[in-house]
C-alpha cells in the first residue's frame, strides 16, 4: 500500500440492483482508500441509481456492451483519471471486498507484477462449489493457459483482479469482448507483462444470475477455446498508441 | 444454353442491375457497397447475355451444364459480399463500443462537474479573473 498512490475499484454491473449497493458499502468499508466506480452496463433496473446513492461514481453505458466492454470502460476511466491501481470486483457479491487487501499485499510484495488475480482454487477450503460443467471448462482453460504461458494458472475465469498502471494501459487500449478474463491472461503474456495468482475466498453469488447460464456453458467453452487459438495466431496482439488500430484504420463505414 | 433459362437469367440479372442503379440514384448506398453490387450485377448480366463465354467458362472448370456456372459465379459474389458485411458489422460494433464508453466517461465527468460547481462558488473571488467556465475546465483537468 502506497499512501500517495491512487486506487480505483471498478464494479461492472448489469441488472444487479439487489446486490450492488451492499458490494459498494463493503468495498468502501474494507478498502476505504479506493475510489469506487460502478459501470452500469445498460441496466434496465435501478442499478445505476442505487450505486449512486451508495456513494459510487457511475459510468452509465447507453446500452448493454457485455462484460468486456463494461470492464474496458473502467480501464478507460482509470487511465483518463490517472489511477495507479485498479481492482475489478463483481457486483453480484461473489468477491469478498475484504480480500482486496490480499491482492494489494501481493502487488506490493513484488512490484514487477502487473496483474494479481484472486484464485478460488488455490485454497483447500472450497467455499465455492461451482457446477461440474463450469469446473470442467475452467480446469480445461487453466490447463491450456498454463501450457501456453509456461506458468501455472489455476483460475483463469476469475474476474477478481488487481491491475497496475501498465495493465490498465494495455487493457484500456484493447480488452476482449464477451468472456474476457481468459483471453486477457494471454494478452498479458504476449505483452510480457507479469501476473500472479493469490488464493482468495469467494462466496456463493447472491441474487442475479451468472453471465454464463448452464445451457450456454458449451457455447462459452467453444468460444473461449477459439479465442485462445485466435490469440495465439493474432497478427497484431494489441493496437499500439499511434499505430493503426482496427477501429481507426479505416475511417467511415 | 437453352433459350428459356437464358431469358430467365437475363431478366433476373437485369432486374438486379436496375434495382441497384435505382438505389444508387436515390443515394441509399454508400459508394463502396454500390460499387460491389454494380460490379456483381454487370458481370452476371454479361455472362447471361454472352452465352459463348459462359459455355467456355463452364467447360474449362468442368461444369457440364453452363447455367450452373452462372450460379457458381453468383454464389461467389454472394459469399464475398457477405464476408464484406461481416467485416463491416464487426468494425461498426467495435466503433459503437468505443462511442458508448466515451459517452459514459463524458457524462460522468459532466455530472461530476455540475455537482462540484455549487461547492466551489466561494473560490471564485480568490481566483480573481478566472471565469466560471475556465474554473470548470481546470477542475476537470485537475482530476485527471
Amino acid at each position: 500500500m502506497h499512501t500517495e498512490a491512487r486506487y480505483l475499484a471498478v464494479i461492472p454491473a448489469f441488472n444487479e440492483v439487489a446486490t450492488v449497493g451492499r458490494v459498494i458499502h463493503e468495498v468502501r468499508a474494507e478498502a476505504p482508500h479506493f475510489d469506487v466506480v460502478v459501470v452500469d452496463d445498460g441496466s434496465t433496473d435501478a442499478t445505476g441509481e442505487v450505486a449512486r446513492t451508495a456513494g459510487a461514481r457511475v459510468l452509465r453505458l447507453p446500452f448493454n456492451l457485455g462484460i468486456g466492454g463494461a470492464v474496458q470502460a473502467g480501464f478507460l476511466y482509470a487511465l483518463d483519471n490517472g489511477y495507479d491501481f485498479m481492482v475489478q470486483v463483481d457486483a453480484d457479491g461473489q468477491h469478498c471486498p475484504g480480500e482486496i487487501a490480499t491482492l494489494i499485499d501481493a502487488m506490493d510484495a513484488d512490484p514487477t507484477l502487473d496483474l494479481v488475480c484472486g484464485s478460488r482454487f488455490l485454497t483447500n477450503e472450497h467455499g465455492y462449489p461451482a457446477p461440474i460443467s463450469r469446473r470442467t471448462g475452467i480446469h480445461l482453460f487453466a490447463f491450456l493457459l498454463s501450457k501456453i504461458i509456461g506458468q501455472r494458472v489455476s483460475d483463469p475465469t476469475s474476474g477478481f483482479r488487481l491491475y497496475n498502471q501498465r495493465g490498465i494501459e494495455l487493457f484500456a487500449r484493447d480488452y476482449p469482448h464477451d468472456y474476457p478474463e481468459v483471453e486477457a491472461v494471454l494478452m498479458l503474456h504476449f505483452h510480457r507483462l507479469r501476473m500472479k495468482e493469490v488464493p482468495v475466498r469467494m462466496r456463493q453469488r447472491g441474487e442475479g444470475v451468472s453471465s454464463i447460464g448452464s445451457g450456454k456453458s458449451v457455447y462459452y467453452m467453444i468460444k473461449v477455446l477459439l479465442a485462445i487459438f485466435v490469440g495465439l495466431v493474432r497478427a497484431r496482439p494489441v493496437p499500439e498508441p499511434g499505430g493503426a488500430s482496427p477501429v481507426t484504420a479505416t475511417p467511415g463505414i | 444454353m437453352e433459350l428459356r433459362i437464358q431469358i430467365v437469367a437475363i431478366v433476373a440479372s437485369a432486374s438486379l442491375l436496375l434495382l441497384v442503379l435505382e438505389l444508387v440514384r436515390r443515394k441509399r448506398f454508400l459508394e463502396r457497397y454500390a460499387l460491389l453490387w454494380l460490379f456483381s450485377a454487370v458481370i452476371l448480366l454479361g455472362l447471361s447475355v454472352w452465352k459463348g463465354f459462359l459455355s467456355t467458362l463452364a467447360e474449362t472448370i468442368g461444369i457440364a451444364y453452363p447455367p450452373n456456372a452462372l450460379f457458381l459465379v453468383a454464389f461467389g459474389f454472394v459469399l464475398v459480399l457477405l464476408l464484406h458485411f461481416s467485416l463491416a458489422v464487426s468494425r461498426l460494433s467495435d466503433q459503437t463500443k468505443v462511442l458508448a464508453q466515451r459517452l459514459a466517461l463524458l457524462e460522468e465527468r459532466q455530472s461530476e462537474a455540475a455537482h462540484d460547481r455549487p461547492r466551489g462558488e466561494g473560490a471564485l473571488e480568490e481566483l480573481g479573473s478566472a471565469g466560471p467556465g475556465r474554473r470548470t475546465l481546470e477542475r476537470t483537468a485537475g482530476r485527471s
